[in-house]
């Protein structure tokens, strides 16, 4: 078990040294703190989306409303979108898989443990970036525009980015949108798109190469499975968007006209390359929630999750049919009457693979032991809030129901049920059910079952009149109507509902601060659950597996713990508790050493090179803006290079090594130049 | 998924896993992560192409031009030419490391950045005399997504260019050449450069050729 100490190799910076406190989050390269920053910075970033949710929800609380303008509603919409679902679900959904990969599938570390960090910076840099607009950005009517007061709204609100998320050219152009603020959004998704690009590499591989002895593909947890398939799905659609957002920042900054019908371009282009980004997105932001729900749904019913195989399909299928439904987002634009026929048909079929998954997951909790912890009550709240979503969704795939629809208060009711009902709740499920395994607590339950009964009767109350609001045709995107129209009262509606769901958030809030701090502590299987991160410590030892295990069928733990009996029902097996004890035991107290990732500075000198590049860009024109390029990219290629010469991994003496004790992990055992997976010395299989 | 055909050999991989590496796959990370990355990039490029040729016959109006009139073929299939042999010394400089010729492997390394710098300038060459003749980035949507193609590209070779002078000067300065975790880099840049030959091979066909 020799471990050689090859002599150090020098490199620019100090080795970074510290394994608590700020500048071991700055240089970790560890996945479960990278998914705590993630979930942090995400949940950050939800709260500033709903904010300006209830901002908008205050100006249309009444007819005739005064609270915002034009332009400051303008911005708070597209920034909510924008924060809600590249700030919020997609990091989110990245904390979890950050946090359980590696748990789920028995490794040590994703397989490129400093790219992750990488992912997390640059992430985390655009979204600042974004919302900088605040302060730099500026945001004049365009000439001939229509919003009253024609100049310039000067207020930081006003200075958001407007245009919606999906961004549509030419109003994004130069001429309708002239000020800086929509660079902000089209530059800002560029950096965030490369972020998910990164990690997207990374987790594909993880997942392809770092599953335990006997993990086979169709022996991972569900929710292994749905991250692969969002992975593809970033992987194959990324790319358009990015040529998009080219095409459009040429057309902000260099001149050129590709969106531009006077001259020649194409607006509709921008539309079918948009969706073919887009409609993969709705998928990304829903299969990571559709993954929680299918690990916590079969552990609170006791059963097996019903039709293993059919739900990893299913999701291969909606992904893969996900690529042919784009243009079911234009069915009201100038495309052709068979193309609408097409897409409305494509667009039905995936209501399929949907189908089968839910048939599924009821009939996973049909006859079980149901405990309705609150993991459970959002598992089941998904299930019901994303039916009534699917459902509206395939009344908008029948093309003349849709020309009535679309651009309504019908859209935006059916997609917060599939977004807010579908994909938060499942998130809120996870966090729940994940909660004791990150910190070695219980939450309180109480508090979750009030959050959930309250976000669940105020999701309800918000989004369900505008299904109605809609078909009394109420427009999307608009920041007033008239009294005579009649949509006060259920907008009132509507507003009251929105507080209610940030009250609930509260209630959340207080529930996690303080659980984390005095909640009960924790038994380390807690749930009686199925997947291997339950049979290590709780909180998550640094090297995760302290013995690394063997897996011989789909739910392998559960089936060491339990036996059938003759009718086919579950029963524990007497030795199991034992059995639990032992693992964790082993699990906690690693014999022998194990090599862990080196952290390093590189990775937050990346993020930020990628800023400033950004920035020079819309201000190229400005002396400084050449000059903050350059930067920006010698930023970037040094830290690349710099990484390229750093040490990989350095050793965890021993488990019994004081963590605070600054000696335990300078060690440098590795100076292999580039990534490689964390591992154990010599430590045989069990 | 082919892999899951791979996982009987992965069990067997795991008997042997002695020095602590253990890819399911049995393929290196980096190698797989190249692997998605570009097929990944083949997407890029292949929105790019698709966007040249829904713009290149538009009618612009009066006077407009089109990138097809300014091509000089015979001077493009020179530089492609030159391309196409970086992709053979590539392959000249992955085997001589492999038979453990570091002296080839430098000099094959060169090689291939060099031809590859050889395009690189042609096609700044090209792109000067373009512009001198009157077709802009901005001129028209054509025009514009020809260069944006064409550009990016080029952007991908200089990347390979940089990549291939840091291997070759690592090999210069280490007295015993390239070490086998270097090797893996040789590799790992190797599909990279086919990968950019691949593309320009398409877009020569698809868009200089076939007019
Ligand atoms: C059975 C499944 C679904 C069907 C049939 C469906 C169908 C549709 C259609 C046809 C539209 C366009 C309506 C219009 O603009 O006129 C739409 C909009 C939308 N859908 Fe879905 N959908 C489904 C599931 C989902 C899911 C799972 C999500 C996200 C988690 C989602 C998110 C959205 C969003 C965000 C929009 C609005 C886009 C915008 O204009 O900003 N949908 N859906
Ligand atoms: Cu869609």
């Amino acid at each position: 078990m020799a471990t050689i100490a090859p002599p150090r190799t020098p490199t620019v910076f100090k080795r970074p040294q510290s394994t608590t406190g700020f500048w071991s989050w700055i240089t970790t390269v560890d996945h479960k703190k990278i998914a705590i920053l993630y979930g942090y910075t995400a949940f950050s970033f939800f709260i500033i989306g709903g904010v300006e949710a209830l901002l908008l929800r205050i100006q249309l609380a009444g007819p005739d409303g005064t609270f915002l303008t034009a332009a400051q509603y303008n911005g708070l919409f597209t920034t909510h979108a924008v924060t809600m679902i590249f700030l919020f679900v997609m990091p989110m959904a990245s904390a979890f898989f950050n946090y359980l990969l590696p748990l789920m599938l028995g490794a040590r570390d994703v397989a490129f443990p400093r790219m992750n960090a990488v992912s997390y910076w640059i992430f985390l840099f655009g979204g600042i970036f974004i919302y900088s607009s605040i302060i730099f950005g500026t945001n004049p009517a365009p000439v001939g525009g229509n919003l009253p007061g024609g100049a310039l709204d000067a207020s930081p609100l006003g200075s958001i980015p407007g245009g919606g998320w999906f961004l549509y050219a030419p109003n994004s152009g130069p001429q309708f949108s002239p000020g800086t603020s929509i660079d902000y959004a089209v530059l800002g998704l560029q950096i965030l798109g490369v972020a998910s690009l990164i990690s997207s590499v990374n987790f594909i591989v993880t997942i392809f190469n770092m599953r335990t002895k006997g993990m086979r593909l169709l022996r991972m947890p569900v929710f292994v499975w749905m991250t692969m398939i969002v992975a593809f799905l970033l992987l194959f659609s990324l790319p358009i968007i990015a040529i998009a957002l080219f095409m459009l920042t040429t057309d902000r900054q260099f001149g050129t006209v590709f969106f531009e019908a006077a001259s020649g371009g194409d607006p509709i282009l921008w539309q079918n390359l948009f969706w073919l980004f887009g409609h993969p997105e709705v998928y990304v932001l829903i299969l990571p929630a559709m993954g929680i729900v299918s690990e916590v749904l079969p552990v609170f019913s006791r059963k097996p999750l019903f039709g293993y195989p059919a739900i990893v399909f299913a999701g291969g299928a909606i992904a893969f049919l996900g690529f042919g439904v784009w243009a079911h987002h234009m069915l009201a634009s100038d495309i052709p009457t068979v193309a609408q026929a097409a897409f409305g048909l494509s667009t039905m079929t995936i209501a399929i693979p949907t189908g089968i998954k839910i048939f599924n997951w009821i009939a996973t909790i049909w006859g079980g032991r149901i405990r309705l912890t609150t993991p459970m009550l959002f598992s089941l709240g998904f299930v019901a809030l994303f039916v009534i979503g699917g459902l509206s969704g395939v009344t908008h795939a029948v093309v003349p129901s849709d020309w009535q629809q679309t651009d309504t208060y019908y859209i935006v009711a059916h997609l917060h049920y599939v977004l807010f009902g579908g994909a938060i709740f499942g998130l809120f499920s996870g966090i729940y059910y994940w909660f004791p395994k990150l910190t070695g607590r219980m939450y309180n339950e109480r508090l979750g079952q009030i959050h959930f009964g309250l976000m669940f009767f105020g999701m309800n109350l918000t989004f369900g009149p505008m299904h109605w609001l809609g078909l009394q045709g109420m427009v999307r995107r608009t920041w007033v109507y008239s009294a005579d129209t009649g949509l006060g009262p259920w907008n009132l509606v509507v507003t009251i509902g929105s507080f209610v769901i940030a009250t609930s958030i509260l209630v959340f809030m207080f529930n996690w601060t303080w659980s984390k701090r005095k909640g009960e502590i924790a038994p380390n299987d807690p749930w009686d659950a199925r997947t291997l991160e339950w049979t290590i410590p709780s909180p998550t030892p640094e090297y995760n597996f302290g013995v690394k295990p063997t897996v011989t069928v789909l739910d392998d733990f559960w089936h060491q713990k339990y036996d059938e009996d003759d009718e086919g029902r579950a029963v524990r097996r007497p030795e199991a508790d034992e059995l639990v004890d032992q693992l964790i035991e082993a699990n906690g107290n690693p014999e022998t050493e194990i090599r862990l990732p080196a952290p390093s500075y590189f990775p937050i000198i990346a993020g930020f090179g990628m800023m400033l590049l950004a920035y020079g860009i819309i201000y190229h024109t400005r002396p400084w803006g050449i000059p903050l390029i350059v930067i920006g990219i010698l930023m970037l290629v040094s830290s690349l290079l710099g990484w390229g010469g750093e040490p990989v991994e350095e050793v965890h003496e021993d488990a019994g090594v004081d963590p605070t004790d600054p000696e335990s992990d300078t060690e440098v055992v590795n100076p292999d130049p580039e990534s490689a997976p964390p591992e154990l010395v010599g430590v045989d299989d069990r | 998924m082919t892999d899951i055909a791979h996982d009987d050999l992965d069990e067997a991989a795991g008997e042997h896993d002695s020095h602590g590496h253990h890819e399911s796959t049995g393929v290196d990370n980096r190698k797989l992560g190249m692997w998605f990355f570009l097929s990944s990039e083949f997407l890029f490029f292949g929105t790019l192409i698709t966007n040249y040729l829904i713009f290149k016959g538009r009618d612009f109006g009066p006077g407009s031009i089109y990138p097809v009139e300014f091509y000089d073929i015979p001077f493009t299939s020179i530089s492609s030419f030159v391309l196409l042999m970086s992709s053979l010394t590539m392959v000249l400089a992955h085997a001589a490391l492999a038979r453990g010729d570091q002296n080839q492997t430098r000099t094959w390394l060169a090689a291939t950045a060099m031809l590859g710098l050889v395009f690189v300038s042609g096609q700044f060459f090209e792109f000067t005399e373009f512009v001198l003749e009157g077709l802009k980035l901005s001129s028209n949507p054509a025009a514009s997504a020809f260069y944006l193609l064409t550009g990016f590209h080029g952007i991908h070779v200089v990347v390979g260019v940089v990549l291939l002078l840091s291997l070759w000067g690592k090999s210069v300065r280490q007295p015993e050449g390239l070490s086998p975790e270097q090797g893996l880099n040789v590799e790992l840049v190797g599909l990279y450069w086919h990968f950019v030959d691949i593309i320009w091979i398409v877009i020569f066909v698809v868009v200089y050729l076939i007019q």
